[in-house]
Formats: C-alpha cells, structure tokens, sequence
C-alpha cells in the first residue's frame, strides 16, 4: 500500500543509519586502543574540551544551584521542610543536573565545534589529504577527541557538582538566611559516594557521546557549506537526544533496581 | 609516446577501472599507462571522473572493477599499513591545495616527514624551508598560518607538501585553477621543475588546456569514463578526434554534447 512506503523508507533509513553509526563507533573506538597514538592531540583536545569549557559549565552549574535553592525552598516552606534544601540541591546536582547540563552545554560548545572542524576538513579535501601522507584520519582527527572528551567531562562535572552545591549554599545562606554551619554540615552529611559516582559515569559516557556525534556527523558532512552546516546541527541534535536517553538507563543501571 | 611504448613495465598502470555511485557510471572500463618519469595530463570535461581516477589510484575510493598496478603491485584493495606503504610513493597537490588549517606552514610541508617517515621537529621543519625556497617561498612564509597565504602561495605550498618526502610519482588535480594566467604560469613552471628535479612520475588533470600544453609529454583525453584518445602532447592539435578538437578549441557545437537547462 502507498502508504506503508514512506513509513518502510524511513525505518530502512533508521537502520542503515544506526548500522553506519554502529560500525563508525567501533572502527573509531578500535583505533583509541591501537598505535601509534597522538599525545600531543590528545592533550590539545583536552584543553579545548576540559579547560575552555569550565566557564559555561561552571556558570550553568552555579546558576542551577541558586535556582534550585531557591524553587526548593519555596516550595517545601508549604509543609514546612525548608530545611530538606542542602539535601535535595546536593542530590539533583550531583546526580542529575550536574552530569546532564554540562553534557548538553559541552554538546553545543564541542560537539558543534568538532563537527564543523572536521566538516570543513571532508569538504576541502583535507581529510583526503591526510590519507595521501599516509596518516589515519581516524587515528589522527577522530581518536584524539574521543579520548579527551571521555576524559575531561568527569573532571568538568565534578567541578559543576562543587560550584552548583556552592550556588545552592549562596542562596540558601545570604537570601534564604540559613545558619552557614548548618547548611554545609547537612550538605555533607548527604553527599554520597554513589550519587557522586554515578554522575561522573554519567559524564564519561555523556563525553565519549558527544565527540562520537560531532566527528560523525562532520566525518560524513558532504556538500560544501550548507553540509557542513546540517553536520553541525545534526551533531548537536543527535548529541543531546543520546545524552537524554542515555541518563535514563544509566540512571536505571544505578537507582532503578530495588 | 603512446600505451605500447611507455616502457616495458609502466610505473602505473590500470586496466579496467570501472567505477559507479549509485546508478551514474563515472569510470567504465578506464585503461591508462604511465611510464617512469613520463608526465602524462588527463584532459576531459567537469564530472567525467578525472578526480575519480586519482582516487582510485589513491586508494580514497574503491573501485567496482578493474586492475591498478604501482610498479607492477596491485593496490586495489589494498589498506592500512600496505596502503600507507604504497601512498608513501606518492605525493599530491589538490585542488583547492587542502593545507591543514590548524597548522603553520612549515608543518603542512613537514607533516609527511613528521607523521610517514617519523623524522624530528627540527630537522623536518629545515626540509620543509628547504622546500618551501624550491616553490619561490622565503622562509618568513614558513611561521604563516594557511589563512594569511593568497591562492598562489597556498597552491606553492601544497606544491611544496607534495615534493617534500621526495616521491617516486606527483598526482596535480587541477593545478591552475582559480589563479591568474600569470600565477598558472608560475605554477606550472614550478611543476616541471619539481617533476624534472626529483625524476618523479606525474599524472595530472586539468581542463586548461594552456597548463596541459606546458606539463604534458603525453595527454589522454577522459570522455564518459573512458580514455577515448592519447598521444604526445606536439600532435594534439592533429589528433584526428572530433572529441579531442572541440575540448581543446573549447566549442559548444560537437560530438560532446552539454547538459544545459534554458
């Protein structure tokens, strides 16, 4: 029937897709493991993820720690548990939006920047050119951002998590007039290992994710400019939906069962 | 010089080469030779598949059918290390140069010698200004980033990645294109220079006739995915072939028909 066509067409894409995407990520990931390896590459990426990006993931975190000090304490004052406030801000920040904002703001800022990098390079033929100088685009280009991001997200979100619980105890102690010794006695007393952990699982998993979109999609852009432009939003869009998907079942593996 | 008499084992050498993306047939059943040390110009229209043909050769692109040999070495198929191998014969300059824009000069030049053959920083970054005077360039162009060079530098730089580990062959896509008459000149003199001065192997492309007629010993004119017409470059203005006639008087009326839409 015609009108099971377009709706095969576009499942048998959605295959071909996650296929291409499926043998991308396993050559790619083959070649992080294999020589000759790149340090000084790997070392400029994880500047260019991990040290430019502190300021929009610390400034994300703090203002998400304030806000949520505050939406926290308005809204238990009703049933009079302001004093849940360190509790839940530690919690959300450390297991949930800490990870999850700084993977969705290191998406806009790197995986765009990585996809119209390597975009540019396909679409002027220098990816081509790298092949004739017998050098690997996947060991070159591709692995070294891999690695980094893998690496650097951890680090990233372990800083948000301290300067979100710190944006929360700003609030909470200058505006909401909570006793300072006890916030940061309760702060800690709630900071647990697994919430921690978890987060940062969270943010290598979020890390690897986000250079997989961006390389992927600028690997495969095609068609001067405006490919470059559609790998661009391609990676950024394709980025944040996994890092959703992905939260869900990592939370799930952690707190889901029992 | 024609096919029979390039050598008794030419330094390329393709049989058969077919090759299609999707339904449209770029290359069907391409033969070529290219003796040692012969430059050979392949001529022919926009989207005949003369940048195909360099791919193939390349390794960049995998062909449906058909046979290419490098000194009597088959290299279709071939990949990583023994495809590394055989690339390490040859160098490239693109069209468009495709100098890495997150790297100075000299380390365009150098990357060939500091990733394929290992070499220092230093004594790499000597050769690549080394190279660089080879191509007309003082070494001041060498701390340039790709951005701060005009069209002609950045094709004497990629002139100049292309000769630095000294290759066995030089492929040139459309070398010309996109400078002035006076830098194409300049280019082409540059050319011959370097294909002379290394003895190397050359296999360009072009549609400027002006830029063939300088850099050939031998044309071979590509026309729907064949080679239609070859011979020394001194009788392509008597080959004898409509095809060869109307591209190198470049007019619209002949057997080569143009798509265009009024």
């Amino acid at each position: 029937m015609p009108i099971l066509q377009p709706i095969g067409r576009v499942f048998l894409n959605f295959l071909a897709a996650t296929g291409r995407l499926s043998l991308f990520t396993v050559r790619a990931t083959s070649h992080c493991v294999r020589p000759p390896f790149y340090p000084r590459l790997v070392m400029r990426q994880m500047v260019e993820i991990g040290y430019y990006s502190l300021p929009v993931v610390g400034l994300t975190t703090i203002f998400t720690g304030m806000v949520l000090a505050l939406q926290t304490n308005s809204s238990f004052s009703s049933v009079n548990a302001e004093s849940a406030t360190a509790t839940i801000v530690v919690f959300a920040v450390t297991r949930e939006l800490a990870p999850v904002l700084a993977g969705l703001m290191v998406a806009g800022r790197i995986g765009a920047a990585m996809a119209a990098e390597i975009g540019t390079m396909r679409v002027t033929e220098q990816i081509d050119a790298l092949s004739t100088l017998s050098t690997n685009p996947f060991k070159y280009l591709i692995a070294p951002r891999l690695i980094a991001g893998l690496m650097m997200l951890p680090i990233l979100v372990v800083v948000g998590d301290i300067i979100g619980v710190f944006g929360g105890y700003l609030i909470a102690v200058y505006q909401l007039d909570f006793n300072a010794a006890n916030y940061l006695a309760q702060t800690w007393r709630y900071v647990e290992t697994l919430g921690v952990v978890s987060g940062i699982v969270k943010a290598a998993c979020f890390g690897f994710i986000v250079s997989l979109m961006g390389c992927y999609h600028g690997y495969h852009s095609s068609g001067g400019a405006q490919g470059v432009g559609a790998a661009t939003t391609n990676s950024v869009v394709s980025a944040s939906i996994l890092i959703l998907g992905a939260n869900y079942l990592i939370t799930a593996l952690f707190f889901g069962v029992g | 010089m024609n096919d029979a008499d390039a050598g008794a084992r030419p330094k390329i050498r393709i049989r058969g080469l077919s090759v299609a993306f999707g339904t449209k047939h770029v290359l069907r059943d391409l033969d070529l030779d290219v003796g040692v040390g012969e430059s050979v110009v392949i001529i022919g229209g926009s989207g005949v598949g003369k940048s195909v043909t360099l791919k193939c050769i390349l390794g960049l692109v995998q062909p449906d059918a058909g046979s290419i040999q490098i000194d009597g070495e088959e290299v279709v198929g071939l990949r990583g290390r023994a495809l590394d191998r055989v690339n390490a014969k040859i160098g490239m300059l693109f069209q468009s140069a495709a100098l890495f824009d997150s790297l100075q000069v000299w380390e365009n030049v150098a990357f060939g010698l500091i990733q394929g053959e290992g070499m220092d920083r230093e004594p790499a970054r000597e050769k690549a200004i080394e190279k660089l005077g080879q191509v007309g360039l003082g070494p001041d162009v060498a701390d340039l980033w790709p951005a701060e060079l005009s069209g002609g530098m950045r094709k004497r730089v990629g002139l100049a990645r292309a000769i630095a580990t000294d290759p066995e062959i030089i492929f040139f896509d459309e070398p010309t294109t996109g400078l002035d008459p006076i830098m194409g000149d300049v280019i082409d003199k540059l050319i011959v220079e370097c294909v002379r001065g290394l003895g190397a192997t050359a296999l360009s492309i072009t549609h400027d006739m002006i830029s063939a007629r300088r850099i050939a010993d031998r044309v071979a004119m590509l026309h729907e995915g064949k080679i239609i017409w070859t011979g020394p470059v001194a009788s392509i203005d008597s080959s004898g072939n409509d095809y060869v006639e109307q591209f190198i008087h470049g007019k619209a009326e002949g057997p080569i028909q143009m798509q265009v839409r009024r």
